[in-house]
């Protein structure tokens, strides 16, 4: 079997900013494994500026921010890429199985990285009730189709969350000439940042309900309007204060969670609740050698913290292979 | 105008069934189904349980055939390469008096012919079932029970019909049938004519027989709600679990499924409108709380999807029989549950009725039984997949990451007829797990795409009216 000093997995902001940073830090082996065919992860669909303001103290778009890495990355010979890689298996000795076009290959990781991202929370995990029509989508999965396919999802839209990508969708929405008729968030404040409410919706005259609640969801092929009412301080519905807002798309922006099955597998302990790694400090699991950085080990707000935090992962990573010999 | 000497409406499991079992004859036949692919009504909601038999009223129909049926799934799923698990079920109880009402089941379960029956107590459920409640005091233990996707054993007997020559028409809503000379049915694509005709219409089987004046039944949709976990709880249990039954229904169970993703429920509602798919929250609440009681650890958290399907009821049994009024028309309705079990023995007697009112079954030379089984990688060992991937690289481009379903499997599913989001969703998985579809929505749609030769605005859910997208900037 073949054994390589670091294993990274994931090159989105997290995994290219452990690599740089583990390579900055003396590591000389350095092996990246990405299950797109392009370096950045979510980065590529978000066209939107903001990213870098912190890091660069510059405003960058999110291809513009994954740019910066990537270009990094190639000028870097001892870090091997291998794209459309799939990882299936983690063991708790570090080996990893991925599968390739053509092969399926194992590799023992002397230390490694996940940089694994995370998803975002469907429908189902909240419960909404209703039919099962097209028209659902994750905030993020709309978010591909229009900047990345040029298919637009819907026409007239209710984004459920106020999350951060359901907030900037609303104003992509609108810029495509498509009708945002609300953002409906179920606690007393957004769940997203201030600048993304200012920016993303007032700035459009787009209503947002505070304590509101999506009951159902209506319509048979294709979503035709949900029901909405209002919430008490228990997230209790108001009885009477139920109304129905005619749309044809739902959007479903409430929050993200890691994705830590792989390391789940290898049996790290995995906070139940949240999905993240349980751990004292930044980026460790209960397996030394295997760390977790970027969104997999905690949901960042800011592609720029992720970026701050995987540089300390790639420190942690050197420390831990000079440590070990 | 050709004249099929048999048509049959409805596609589901029942319809398809009898459509594999006819293949088998020089006979010319056609399955109507007005959805865009098939098992796209009851059949795709169904919980995938092969019964042993065991709570149906003794003489009943639908518990002959059900006993029946058990056994001839193996045989075809075999020959159609169809996984078929035989779990076992477990029904529970958790009183004295629960448990005195086991043995009274497990009697009209011996009399309707259903195999090895066994009363077990708290000592072997323990030891077999952990995860059971520990206040279960006894279970009636039915090994023969199984488990098997209801949807791939529907296009596999529909492929495999096709094979052997049954004709298949999708998005043929049956509209109008007049009996003359033959049975002309008027349907939304066009007029087809046979000399008889069989009713597997489902939900709508009442209709379909009114329109030749037979309506001395009625369907009631039973709704059913169900839940379905994470991949990751695949052996929460290890057998089917079942409470005792109630009037309506077998009760909220823990099903083991063919996919490994376990599922909790279904509720038993009996409502007017054939149409009403929607969960609701008071369903959710019902099947939690029942679900936990005979499984505590069951955690709402690992609820990853759920549905609703709709039994077509009418009354206790199936009515399945030959209509004097309209000689040469057979009426097969009220398949509720245990239909998906009995469909290949109501196949057999839907043959026999055939035969009985004048039809002539001569045996083809060449029929081909066996069906080349269908590669799912999640199933396959590593070996197994390492040596698909070398053959064919397409096994190693993942698609759905969640479920690990590839691009071949996804290309093959469309060969093989899938003609939509959920066509490709039932056959290969892709879309079924954790994450429905974010991640790899965009890729299915483009192989699809690509595949049929549809531009990707047309790609629907599950036909006319649920495209994905409304509009294609490109065509600005």
């Amino acid at each position: 079997m073949i054994e390589r000093d670091l294993v990274i997995v994931g090159a989105g902001p997290g995994g290219m900013g452990a690599a740089i940073s583990a390579h900055e830090n003396g590591v000389k082996d350095i092996f990246l494994l990405e299950r797109d065919q392009y370096l950045g992860g979510i980065l590529n669909q978000c066209i939107h500026t903001g990213f870098g303001i912190d890091y660069f103290k510059e405003v960058l778009t999110g291809p513009e921010y994954a740019d910066r890495f990537i270009k990094k990355i190639n000028a870097i010979p001892e870090i091997e890429i291998s794209a459309r890689s799939f990882v299936t298996h983690l063991t708790k000795d570090k080996v990893l199985t991925y599968f390739k076009p053509g092969k399926i290959e194992t590799v023992k990781a002397k230390c490694l990285i996940m940089a694994t991202g995370c998803r975002e929370k469907t429908r189902e995990m909240t419960h909404i009730a209703g039919t099962r029509p097209s028209g659902i989508f994750s905030a993020g999965l709309a978010q591909k189709l229009i900047n990345i396919e040029g298919l637009l999802p819907g026409n007239e839209v209710v984004i459920v969350g106020s999350g951060d990508i359901g907030l900037i969708m609303a104003r992509r929405f609108t810029l495509e000439g498509a009708k945002v008729k609300a953002v409906i968030e179920i606690q007393d404040k957004t769940r997203g940042l201030l600048r993304n409410v200012v920016q993303c919706v007032t700035d459009f005259d787009i209503p947002l309900y505070f304590n509101h609640k999506i009951l159902k969801i209506f319509g048979k092929d294709r979503v035709t309007g949900v029901s909405v009412a209002k919430v008490d301080s228990c997230m209790r519905e108001v009885a009477g204060t139920e109304f129905k807002i005619d749309c044809d798309t739902v959007l479903i922006s409430v929050g993200l969670i890691p994705e830590n099955e792989l390391i789940e597998m290898a049996g790290v302990r995995i906070d139940k609740k949240t999905n993240c790694p349980v751990s004292d400090e930044t980026n460790k699991t209960s397996i030394p050698g295997l760390f977790v950085c970027g969104n997999a080990f905690k949901v960042y707000d800011l592609a720029d913290s992720v970026s701050k935090d995987s540089e300390l992962a790639g420190k942690l990573a050197a420390e831990y292979l000079r440590s070990a010999g | 105008m050709k004249i099929y000497d048999v048509i049959i409406i409805g596609a589901g499991v029942v319809g398809t069934a009898i459509g594999r079992e006819l293949s088998r004859y020089k006979l010319d036949t056609a399955l109507l189904e007005k959805e865009t692919e098939l098992a796209f009504g009851v059949s795709k909601s169904n919980s995938g349980i092969i019964h042993p038999g065991t709570q149906n009223p003794p003489g009943s129909l639908k518990g002959r055939l059900c006993v029946q049926g058990n056994i001839l799934t193996r045989k075809i799923s075999m020959e159609l390469g169809v996984d078929f698990k035989e779990t076992g079920e477990l029904i529970v109880a958790f009183t004295e008096e629960e448990k005195l009402r086991l043995y009274g089941l497990k009697k009209e379960g011996e009399s309707l012919g259903v195999p090895r029956l066994e009363i077990v107590d708290s000592s072997w459920l323990r030891k077999n079932e952990p995860n059971l409640n520990k206040e279960a005091i006894a279970a009636l233990f039915a090994p023969t029970a199984g488990i098997i996707s209801p949807y791939r054993l529907v296009y596999d007997l529909s492929e495999n019909a096709a094979r052997n020559g049954v004709e298949l028409f999708t998005e043929t809503k049956v509209e109008a049938i007049e009996k003359k000379e033959y049975f002309e049915i008027s349907t939304s694509m066009g007029v087809f004519r046979a000399r008889f005709l069989i009713n597997a219409a489902g939900l709508f089987a009442d209709d379909v027989s009114g329109m030749l004046g037979i309506d001395d039944f009625k369907i009631t949709p039973r709704k059913g709600e169900e839940f379905l976990l994470d991949k990751k709880k695949e052996y929460l249990a290890n057998h089917l679990i079942f409470p005792l039954p109630a009037r309506t229904s077998k009760g909220v169970l823990v099903i083991k499924t063919a996919d490994g993703n376990p599922i909790i429920g279904p509720t038993a509602e009996d409502i007017e409108d054939k149409d009403d798919l929607s969960t609701t929250d008071e369903g959710l609440k019902k099947v939690l709380a029942d679900a936990k009681k005979l499984i505590p650890s069951i955690d709402e958290r690992d609820i990853i999807a759920y549905f609703a399907g709709l039994r077509p009821v009418s009354g206790n049994d199936f009515i399945i029989r030959h209509e004097e009024k309209a000689p040469g028309f057979i009426n097969v309705a009220g398949i509720q549950s245990p239909g998906l079990t009995a469909a290949p023995a109501i196949a057999l007697m839907a043959r026999d009725l055939l035969k009985e009112n004048g039809l002539a079954l001569k045996k083809k030379l060449m029929f081909h039984s066996h069906r080349k089984k269908t590669i799912h990688l999640f199933a396959a060992p590593i070996k197994k997949a390492r040596a698909l991937i070398k053959k064919d690289p397409g096994y190693g481009d993942i698609v759905c990451r969640c479920e690990m379903v590839s691009a071949k499997e996804v290309e093959g599913a469309v060969d093989r007829g899938a003609k939509t989001m959920d066509g490709i969703k039932f056959r290969t998985r892709a879309q079924a797990g954790r994450c429905h579809g974010s991640f790899c929505t965009t890729r299915l749609m483009k192989i699809l795409s690509e595949k049929t030769n549809t531009p990707l605005k047309e790609i629907t859910k599950r036909g006319r009216g649920s495209e994905i997208v409304k509009k294609d900037r490109g065509d600005d």
